[in-house]
């Protein structure tokens, strides 16, 4: 790409967003060169981050995860099943993840997005390895870069979230579950197995960030704009325990250098103690109702 | 230091017996088969073809990657890898040589016995170079996985992998040997083999027992590459 070079020049005259669109990364590398970004963030500071617990009243757990404009639903249903023969007492869980049209100019109605089944498949390895523990669905509203993060996050709060409906055991000996509304005299036989709803106990709560490298530099929490001009990503999932529970770099041009890793691994450690406290008063503001 | 006793006798830093053979299909541009002690992939190269696929960059090759399992459907599992190696191939190939153009490469799983993927990445990377691919270098992957007590093995079997608490899958360039004077590739005081293509990681692990894996999982790669290269020169005869 001659032109790029000899057209250098000329960026002083053309209006900002004709640069933008023409020359993306020239636009970015004159920004790194400054330590900071388009968005006026600087290079380390993931996008502003909201959380809504409670978003779909029908679910028995579910949240809504904002970052910047990437939006993420996560829903929780619970099913009463019969266990597998090998493992008698665990239940299992199974992830849904959906990229509706809504969500991209480049998701086309049929076809499912490529990012689509990669990211549920990250999500479920994710959460089984970090030893949380139903089925669940995800729904992305809006896609706008770092798409595992958001997914991520709406799942944790939603799984916070959870509340075990209770569940009883009727004449046949099957369970089912005991529906709040309406009480018919055969119904009062059965008794509650758990007499009142109650929260799923959690294990240690994973938190990721995704970073991209260009060259020397690390951007974290990258936007879809970012993410499509600079190949390189990496997700770094730490759970509270300050363990990695996943360093996830699928090839791209950057090398990964020991120096590189421990600044992607610190940048995700800081990002957890942000979404912690993220998580906390989301809660406590759904607890004072 | 924690001595692991393995099921198959190999200490923690042993390899299972590698072999690459090259242009075994007659009717692919390149192919190569590669095993890992009971673990054996074959892959095909097919390329350039004309045309790129649909939302691909016209400027530069494309590269398509189809991967068979030896059983059942192709499912998330398969896609992932396949996504996985497409990102891998694309950063250590030339892109720029043959613009609008797809190279798929065809991945057939023979037999699984744990580290799947890197068996896959070491065929992939033996078949372009069998089909004459234009790359900057090579890859060579490896699996390592971390015990309970933290010790960290390398190459494990299928059980292995099942029982340990965590394993990290790893990719590292391979450029070229001595044609470059030394020091004259050094990134951040470390030379250019040190830096990670990939890394996939499954299980929890410290921070610690990842970077020693990556520690290990280097030294052990240099063995890797030469069983690439010397398959690379048998051939030319």
């Amino acid at each position: 790409m001659r032109l790029v070079d000899s057209s250098g020049d000329l960026s002083g005259e053309m209006e900002v967003d004709a640069f933008r669109r023409l020359f993306p990364l020239r636009y970015y590398e004159r920004h790194l060169a400054e330590s900071i970004r388009p968005d006026g963030r600087p290079l380390g500071m993931a996008r502003d981050t909201t959380l809504a617990l409670g978003a779909v009243s029908s679910a028995d757990g579910s949240a809504l995860a904002k970052i910047g404009s990437t939006t993420m639903l996560a829903a929780i249903k619970m099913e009463v099943m019969t266990p597998s023969a090998e493992s008698p007492d665990e239940g299992c869980i199974a992830i849904e993840f959906h990229m509706p049209p809504i969500c991209s100019p480049i998701v086309r109605p049929g076809r499912p997005a490529e990012a689509a089944v990669v990211v549920s498949k990250q999500l479920s390895d994710t959460i089984l390895s970090s030893g949380m523990i139903d089925l669940k669905e995800l729904a992305l509203v809006n896609a706008d870069g770092a798409l595992f993060d958001a997914a991520l996050l709406s799942a944790v709060a939603a799984f916070s979230h959870l509340q075990i409906p209770v569940v009883s055991l009727n004449d046949k000996g099957k369970i089912v579950a005991f529906t709040e509304e309406g009480d018919t005299v055969g119904k009062l036989e059965k008794e509650a197995v758990n007499k009142e709803k109650r929260k799923l106990t959690l294990g240690n709560i994973p938190f990721s960030l995704t970073c991209t490298l260009h060259k020397k530099h690390i951007l974290a929490d990258p936007s879809s704009e970012e993410e499509s001009i600079m190949e390189t990503l990496v997700t770094v999932v730490m759970d509270s325990s300050d363990r990695l529970v996943s360093f996830y770099k699928p090839g791209g041009p950057a090398l990964a250098y020991t120096s590189l890793v421990t600044d992607c691994v610190r940048l995700t450690r800081q990002r957890m103690k942000e979404l912690e406290k993220i998580l906390d008063e989301a809660f406590s503001g759904m607890e004072v109702d | 230091m924690m001595e692991t006793d393995r099921k198959d006798g190999r200490t923690p830093n042993q390899l299972r017996m590698l072999s690459c053979s090259r242009n075994i299909l007659h009717r692919a541009h390149g192919s190569a088969s590669w095993s890992q002690g009971e673990t054996k992939v074959l892959a095909a190269v097919y390329g350039p073809n004309a045309g790129t696929k649909k939302n691909e960059d016209p400027e530069k090759a494309c590269i398509e990657v189809i991967w068979k399992p030896k059983t059942g459907q192709i499912g998330k599992a398969e896609k992932e890898c396949e996504m996985i190696m497409k990102k891998t191939i694309q950063s250590i190939c030339l892109l720029t040589i043959n613009p609008n153009t797809t190279t798929s490469v065809v991945v057939q799983v023979v037999n699984d016995d744990g580290a799947l993927l890197p068996c896959a990445i070491n065929a992939a990377c033996a078949a372009l170079v069998d089909a004459g691919i234009p790359m900057k270098h090579l890859a060579v992957a490896i699996c390592c996985c971390v015990a309970e007590e933290g010790s960290v093995l390398l190459d494990p079997t299928k059980l292995e992998e099942q029982q340990m608490r965590g394993f990290a899958y790893i990719v590292f360039p391979n450029s070229a040997l001595s044609a470059l004077p030394k020091g004259s590739s050094l990134v951040d005081g470390e030379p250019l083999e040190h830096g990670i293509i990939t890394s996939v990681t499954h299980g929890v692990m410290s921070v610690d027992e990842y970077l020693r894996c990556v520690g290990r999982g280097r030294a052990a790669c240099a063995k890797l590459s030469d069983v690439l290269r010397r398959s690379l020169q048998k051939s030319e005869s």
